[in-house]
């Protein structure tokens, strides 16, 4: 369906009669015009031309399976603008590229897009690597940036939207799950994850935070990390086997792509079980669970902002529409799942929608300015983005695996929980502040503001 | 003090009320009844923690989620789907027959505050008599870990009903360690003795705790006693654990490398697809799989005996194809061979994505799933075991074929010195080409195999591709006994460096450090552990 050459066939056909008459001249003028550079027309006759916007998700290579149904929802999202009359009576045009897994391809199609094809948004990256690739081209020429994936936070760009999760609302409330009478009142925990930035900055401030603010002894919390594409958990498992023996213990995951099969294939060999040695994992959702043979894990947890089996009735309405657009793309029912990263990339471009009719514009200082605060209707409900810091406010919900690779939601947060891109813990009064006036990420010393942007 | 005797009052009480009848829908009706009233809410939840009767669980976990509700002086509780239905499960319908959620009058039943950790508690109680052994062993394990000793009685109970006998060791560990806080000093002791006994190390941290305030000299001196005891034997239980891990990859390593040591070793073809070869076998595996959940469900574990030998000889026919159709073109060359065989495994790979996509599991059969407890906390796991017997069963296989068969001695015959071999009327094409399919086969069956405790997806080949080359080169091109030796040193150097390695990427640096011995080595025997005075060093242009 979208085909961007299909959409723009019948958006000429959709220009208003007044702007033909006198046929052949209107059609010389038009020739002409082309010949001067479609560009320049299309900023000319503003009020008919479809608006792109940018997709860079990876579409082949290793993050493929994560990223394509990011495509998708987003793709789906763009129709259902369009058939509501579009943005400021506009339609929107996706144009598509696929960065293939490659973090310096990332950087090229991004600069591709914003350069050459001059879209006010991109919605894109997976990966903190593809994302701090794409990071210089943004801000360089000013562009539009909704990142959808759960990250480590420290980051605060003044040209990105992140809506996906920061620790504090993911991986401290699975904290406060576990150690509350309905997670099992966990005292002592294993952390393991991939070696590299997300785990690692994770680690950090769950160690803090369970050290620092739950009363966890130090000698109660051990950390472990392994290489991407590790194999073999032999030894890991026995040493989580040992320590979860001694009772009152759990298991923090943040074990990234296809080495979670390897560990939970060897925890469920040695017999270490969901009751006595629950683990709760922040990098996989329902579409990676597809892929997994999901007995081994079932009864283990995942922490995320949103899952397929919530029942709320926005979520019902979506899950059914994505249902019914998988069968008009053909994509397989077993395949044709939803998660939390597919909820905020749909998400995004329901924002940034209504940022621009806000703004009655697509310049991306004014959409941005339009964004502070702004409220959407989503699968969980209401969602809001941040007055200053590019971030948004959402629940976080806890789930127990199923056998059918879905998620029984066992627990809630009671409200919505403010992001907050700058851990308190690791970086005690940093906070980031884009609304009027502000320059970004800053430091209270004494009462007043340091920002970071002029320290140097 | 007092409040203790007071709660052991209450439990006699509530525990002489005690009656072995379950409770019938009626009395359970009279028992929400009390709950739903704030001032004898308390006094309702007493009874039916002293009852432990899963019966009252949907209500009590309705009551503690805020879906039980009142409404015309009935119970209704407040289900997923957003739908009222009454305590036997019969949904509450209007007149047409449609789910109806009164606007009216429906009020929800509250939870006191002060009586949330007595709910709870009631819910923890109720699990040691859940019907399934899972909800009973989770129950068990949990009232252990919060050393409340008022639920003792309720254990020991359970503990005489209970048919299940891990279910059984796991409610008296949670016993005993109740126990270990009992003030009479004969209970603790007994306590001690238990988990001394059983060498358990459920009970290790708990000693830690209590030994500093252990009033009773003798008591103390036995969990001293015991902590050692059970010490020694973790680290006598870990040893083992590590000599089987060591075991468990050095035959990985060998079921990788036997293929790797006949196309490699033996005729000199540095074969870069070999990874794949071995991705194939998995891919093999999930077909035959998802053939097996296709047509014959009931049977669907049965897939890995057909499987098996079907990603050898799968396998095996691309190794012939591979060589029939380029490989045998590029003899003598071994920079191009490497070349061309690093291209045509990314040409599978990428073949493997678009196919298969990365959506595939191989779930292993019922049978190979778990293991065997050798000794209480060491669990081998059956799918370690069997690759370990396969790897063997192959290597034994290979060893009398290659030096104890006439194929195997023209083969040899071959590759030592192929004009000779030829003018003798061996077809040397032939040979080339069926040795060549049989260390791909290898490889193939290595990926059936390792599917069941890895992953199987199209990069599968590229983590296992490194490790293979470094153990063939390691072992001494050419032979297979160093191939074997090889393997079985890097396994076990791994898997005992890395426990007394420790820290918190202790897998990264056994490796390291691995590889580094594995480079030193070579340093000084360039020609690895048991160095081959053949052809195929001539080719290799040492």
């Amino acid at each position: 369906m979208p085909d961007p050459k299909e959409t723009k066939m019948r958006m000429n056909r959709g220009i208003p009669m007044g702007k033909i008459v006198g046929g052949g001249i209107a059609m010389a003028l038009f020739a002409l015009l082309l010949t001067l550079g479609y560009t320049q027309f299309a900023q000319a006759e503003k009020d008919n031309t479809p608006i792109k916007v940018g997709i860079l998700h990876s579409l082949s290579g290793t993050m493929a399976i994560s990223e394509t149904p990011l495509k998708e929802v987003i793709l789906m999202a763009i129709e259902e603008i369009n058939q509501a009359g579009g943005v400021l009576g506009r339609k929107v045009e996706p144009i598509i590229e696929d960065p293939a897994s490659n973090w310096d391809l990332f950087a090229e199609k991004s600069k591709k897009l914003l350069l050459q094809d001059k879209v006010p948004a991109v919605f894109g990256c997976w990966t903190s690597v593809s994302r701090k690739s794409v990071l210089p081209v943004f801000e360089a020429n000013n562009g539009l940036l909704f990142y959808p994936v759960q990250y480590e936070g420290e980051e605060c760009s003044k040209n990105v939207i992140y809506t996906g999760a920061t620790i504090n609302q993911q991986a401290t409330p699975a904290i406060d799950y576990l150690i509350s009478p309905d997670g099992g009142s966990k005292k002592r925990f294993y952390y393991i994850g991939t070696d590299y930035v997300y785990p690692r900055t994770t680690a950090k401030i769950v160690k803090l935070y369970l050290t620092k603010e739950k009363g966890v002894k130090e000698s109660d919390y051990v950390e472990e990390f392994t290489p991407f594409h590790h194999q073999d958990y032999q030894t890991i498992v026995g040493k989580i086997k040992s320590f979860c023996a001694q009772g009152n213990a759990a298991v923090i995951n943040t074990i990234n792509g296809d080495s979670n099969v390897p560990f939970f294939k060897e925890l469920a060999n040695q017999g270490v079980t969901a009751d006595r040695c629950p683990v709760v994992s922040f990098s996989f959702a329902e579409v990676e669970l597809q892929t997994l043979d999901v007995k081994p894990l079932v009864g283990h947890l995942a922490s995320w902002n949103y899952f397929m089996s919530l029942k709320t009735p926005q979520n019902i309405k979506w899950v059914k529409a994505y249902k019914e657009w998988c069968k008009k793309r053909g994509i397989p029912d077993k395949q044709c799942v939803t998660d939390d990263p597919m909820m905020h990339a749909y998400v995004h471009v329901k924002l940034w929608a209504k940022a621009v009719e806000k703004a009655k514009s697509t310049d991306v200082d004014r959409v941005l300015k339009a964004l502070e605060g702004l409220e959407v209707d989503t699968p969980i409900g209401k969602y809001k983005v941040d007055e200053k810091n590019h971030h948004t406010w959402k629940p976080v919900y806890i789930g127990k695996i199923r056998e059918d690779g879905q998620f029984d939601i066992v627990w809630k947060t009671n409200s919505w929980v403010a992001p907050e891109p700058w851990s308190q813990l690791t970086y005690p009064g940093r906070a980031c502040d884009w609304s009027a006036g502000g320059k970004g990420t800053f430091d209270m010393m004494d009462g007043k503001r340091i920002w970071l942007a002029e320290k140097k | 003090m007092i409040k203790y005797w007071l709660l052991i009052s209450v439990l006699a009480i509530s525990l002489a009320g005690l009656s072995p009848i379950q409770a019938d829908s009626a009395s359970i009706e009279n028992y929400i009844r009390d709950l739903a009233q704030p001032e004898t809410q308390r006094q309702a939840l007493e009874q039916i923690r002293g009852l432990a009767d899963p019966a009252f669980k949907p209500i009590l976990v309705a009551l503690k989620d805020g879906a039980l509700y009142r409404w015309n002086d009935r119970f209704f509780i407040l289900d997923e789907s957003g739908n009222l239905h009454d305590l036997e499960g019969t949904a509450l319908l209007d007149t047409s027959g449609q789910p109806f959620i009164p606007e009216e009058g429906l009020e929800q039943v509250q939870v006191e505050e002060a009586n949330f950790s007595l709910l709870h508690q009631a819910l923890d109680l109720m699990g040691l008599f859940d019907p399934d052994p899972g909800g009973r062993r989770s129950a068990a394990l949990k009232l252990g870990n919060l050393e409340d000793r008022s639920v003792g009685p309720w254990l020991e109970k359970a503990i005489a009903q209970e048919r299940d006998p891990t279910v059984k060791g796991i409610m008296l560990e949670s016993l005993n360690k109740l126990r270990l806080l009992d003030p009479d000093p004969v209970i603790r002791l007994s306590a001690v003795e238990f988990f001394g006994h059983h060498r358990s190390e459920a009970a290790l941290g708990l000693f830690n705790r209590i030994l500093m305030n252990e009033p009773d000299p003798q008591v103390k001196k036995a969990i001293e006693q015991t902590i050692g005891e059970i010490q020694t034997f973790i680290q006598i239980r870990n040893g083992i654990g590590y000599l089987f891990n060591g075991l468990s990859l050095a035959s990985i390593l060998l079921i990788m490398s036997l293929g790797l040591a006949i196309t490699f070793g033996l005729m000199g073809i540095i074969n870069m697809a070999h990874g794949e070869m071995l991705m194939l076998g998995s891919y093999t595996a999930y077909v035959v799989q998802e053939l097996f959940y296709a047509l014959f469900p009931p049977y669907q574990d049965y897939y890995f005996f057909l499987a098996l030998p079907l990603s050898f000889l799968v396998v095996g026919l691309v190794g012939l194809l591979l060589e029939g159709g380029l490989l045998r073109f590029l003899y003598g060359r071994p920079l191009e061979s490497l070349l061309v065989t690093w291209g045509i495994g990314m040409v599978l790979q990428q073949g493997a994505r678009l196919y298969f996509g990365d959506q595939t599991s191989v779930n292993p059969p019922t049978w190979f799933r778990g293991g065997w407890e050798v000794l209480p906390g060491l669990v081998l796991p059956t799918s370690r075991i069997f690759i370990i017997a396969l790897s063997l069963l192959s290597l034994l296989l290979i060893y009398l074929l290659l030096y104890r068969s006439r194929t195997g001695l023209k083969v040899r015959a071959v590759m030592q010195n192929r004009e000779m071999a030829s003018c003798m009327g061996i077809s040397t094409r032939r040979v080339d080409g069926l040795t060549f399919a049989l260390g791909t086969a290898l490889a193939g069956l290595a990926g059936c195999a390792l599917s069941l405790i890895g992953t199987v997806d199209p990069e599968v080949g590229k983590t296992y591709i490194v490790d293979s080359f470094m153990v063939v080169v390691l072992g001494g091109v050419g032979k297979l006994s160093g191939t074997v030796l090889a393997s079985f040193g890097i396994g076990m150097g791994n898997k005992i460096l890395e426990p007394a390695i420790g820290g918190t990427a202790a897998a990264v640096y056994a490796k390291v450090v691995i590889l580094a011995l594995v480079v030193l080595f070579l340093q000084l025997k360039p020609t690895g552990l048991f160095p081959a005075k053949e052809r195929v060093s001539e080719i290799m242009g040492r």
